[in-house]
């Protein structure tokens, strides 16, 4: 066992092991979002052509789930580990800067994905439609699990307690996520919120992963894939040199 | 094979500075192979600052630190290898159980099956009851054990264990003293903080006291004993004058309720300080001789730097 699967391995018994929180719970909010929401505005909205509300509204919950759980992963690991203080078990072995990031963020993806697939067996009652492009929708996943798994590692990184944690998480992840078109099309927006939304990366995340479902989407799928990805290079940058640099980890 | 004439720890001009305060204001140490060795200082002396900059926990503002001759920043996938640190604090993760904790840790430094050294090491910590007990179920004093196995997964040539015994019970710190003894005679080098003085005297073969983020003294414990040499005659008297004569205030160490403690250099001068007592009118009803210690030898020391 090499020091990076070691982590790895510890990072994913770990939230296996409270797998309530971690999977099950998340995967009942969504379920409840999509009851509530689909119900309310089934018939009223239409954003997509030839698909129901609901049916618009599973594979952006999907995707919500995988985003908020790959966040919360890296980023509850470790301040749980900072404030109790057992990150020195990870930082006095010979575990490289690149190996601690791969292992933090793969672990969260993974958190990600095993929570969006729970999303998507449960809403399978609701009347999924299939899938149209599964690489795309594969792609989008990964990716965007993983620049969800390195803010948490930001988050994490910085955050001395919880309090500073929840902040993030409240006034960054949560609205991002939010107004990235998850219960709607951004074209019913008027025009400047439109423009607005275009700023989100988030947003490209959810059109390029509901592209991958149902073959449509608001921009094309090339764009936001250039888009995800350019934000992830930039934030697994960021959070190397900040790991290499020991910040707030190594005194 | 490592040479053996390199320093297991070899500190050069150790720096760490937190904002004004200077936690090690240029520290020099090497440590050989093989030492026992005891770092002794009063709270805030810069005793863990040392230790976390060597496991590199923390980074020097200025110096170099090696272990086992490998740099610990530049090199620190051997530094690290060769280093096992019992840490200060009682930390814990609280979502495994100890075997599970003790083989994750070992998977850190690359070791695949380690579960013949694992046990090995919980019998001799006494916890093979606890193994697969959560860690969060354990007393104290038992955390304070998988601390140590923690450290010792991967056999580590240099161990560091900073107040091991702090909030332990006496029965266990014998048994963590027989286990780091023993690991002591196998070769181990062996570097201890403590506030139990007499653990030290007793266990470490050279001692090094930091104050204030400098080495103030720096020997064999024997001579750091001998450099206070004093050893002491204690006499009980009734009847002692609240001012005593010049002759004795001048060799007086300490006094308490009838008791006194009184410097001697030879042997011949011990009479002359009865003769003293009994001329001052007061009636001798007991008297000892005692051997200097650790804990004295510390505070004279510690004064000694501060003059
Ligand atoms: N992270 C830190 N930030 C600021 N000051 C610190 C930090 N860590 C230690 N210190 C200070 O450095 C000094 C040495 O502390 P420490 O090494 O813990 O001493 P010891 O272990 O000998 O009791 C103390 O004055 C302590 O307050
Ligand atoms: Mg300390």
């Amino acid at each position: 066992m090499s020091c990076f699967s070691a982590l790895l391995y510890k990072e994913l018994l770990r939230f296996w092991k409270v797998g309530f929180q971690t999977v099950a719970a998340p995967v009942i909010t969504s379920l409840l979002y999509l009851m509530i929401f689909g119900h309310v505005l089934e018939g009223r909205l239409q954003p997509l052509e030839g698909v129901s509300y609901t049916g618009f509204l599973i594979p952006g919950l999907v995707m919500m789930s995988v985003l908020q759980n790959a966040f919360a992963n890296s980023s509850s690991s470790l301040i749980q580990s900072k404030i109790t203080g057992n990150i020195i078990f990870v930082l006095l072995p010979p575990i490289s800067y690149r190996e601690f990031f791969a292992a933090y963020v793969i672990a969260s993806v993974v958190r990600g994905v095993v929570v969006g697939f729970g999303v998507w067996l449960a809403s399978l009652f609701f009347g999924w439609t299939g899938v149209a492009h599964p690489w795309w929708v594969l792609g989008f996943v990964l990716l965007g699990g993983a620049i969800l798994g390195t803010l948490g590692l930001i988050a994490g990184i910085w955050a001395d307690k919880f309090d500073q944690l929840a902040a993030f998480q409240k006034f960054l992840i949560m609205p991002l996520t939010m107004l990235s078109g998850v219960f709607y099309s951004i074209r019913s927006l008027p025009e400047f919120w439109q423009q607005v939304s275009h700023l989100n990366p988030f947003f490209f995340m959810i059109d390029g992963f509901r592209y991958g479902v149902f073959g449509a989407s608001d921009v094309s799928p090339w764009l936001s894939f250039v888009i995800v990805g350019t934000a992830f290079v930039l934030l697994a940058a960021l959070t190397l040199q900040l790991l290499q640099r020991g910040y707030k980890l190594r005194g | 094979m490592p040479n053996p004439d390199t320093p297991a720890i070899s500190v050069r001009g150790a720096v760490k500075q937190y904002g004004a305060l200077q936690a090690l204001a240029g520290v020099d140490l090497d440590i050989h192979q093989g030492e026992f060795f005891g770092l002794l200082g009063p709270n805030g002396a810069g005793k863990t600052t040392l230790i976390s900059s060597l496991a590199g926990l923390v980074r020097l503002s200025a110096g170099e630190i090696r272990v086992m001759g490998h740099e610990v920043v530049r090199d620190y996938r051997e530094a690290r290898r060769k280093l096992g640190v019992v840490p200060q604090e009682l930390v814990f993760d609280p979502f495994f159980s100890v075997r599970e904790l003790l083989r994750i840790q070992s998977g850190y430094f690359g070791i695949r099956r380690n579960d013949d050294w694992i046990d090995e090491l919980l019998a001799n910590l006494d916890l093979s009851h606890k193994a697969d007990i959560n860690m969060r179920a354990l007393s104290g004093g038992m955390k304070r054990r998988v601390l140590v196995a923690q450290a010792l997964v991967h056999k580590p040539p240099v161990i560091v264990l900073d107040e091991p015994t702090a909030g332990v019970d006496v029965e266990l710190r014998q048994t963590l003293w027989q286990f780091i003894r023993k690991l002591n005679r196998d070769d181990h080098t062996i570097v201890l903080t403590t506030h139990y003085l007499e653990e030290a005297e007793e266990l470490c073969g050279r001692i090094a006291m930091l104050k204030q983020g400098r080495i103030v003294a720096l020997d064999s414990t024997p001579n750091i004993l001998r450099r206070v040499s004093q050893r002491a005659l204690q006499i009980r008297a009734a009847g002692m004058p609240d001012v005593l004569p010049t002759f004795l205030a001048e060799h007086l160490l300490a006094r308490e309720s009838g008791v006194l403690q009184l410097r001697f250099d030879r042997h011949a001068e011990i009479e002359g300080l009865l003769a003293a007592v009994r001329e001052s009118g007061a009636l001798i009803e007991d008297i000892a001789i005692t051997q200097p210690d650790l804990e004295q030898a510390f505070v004279e020391i510690m004064q000694e730097n501060s003059r």
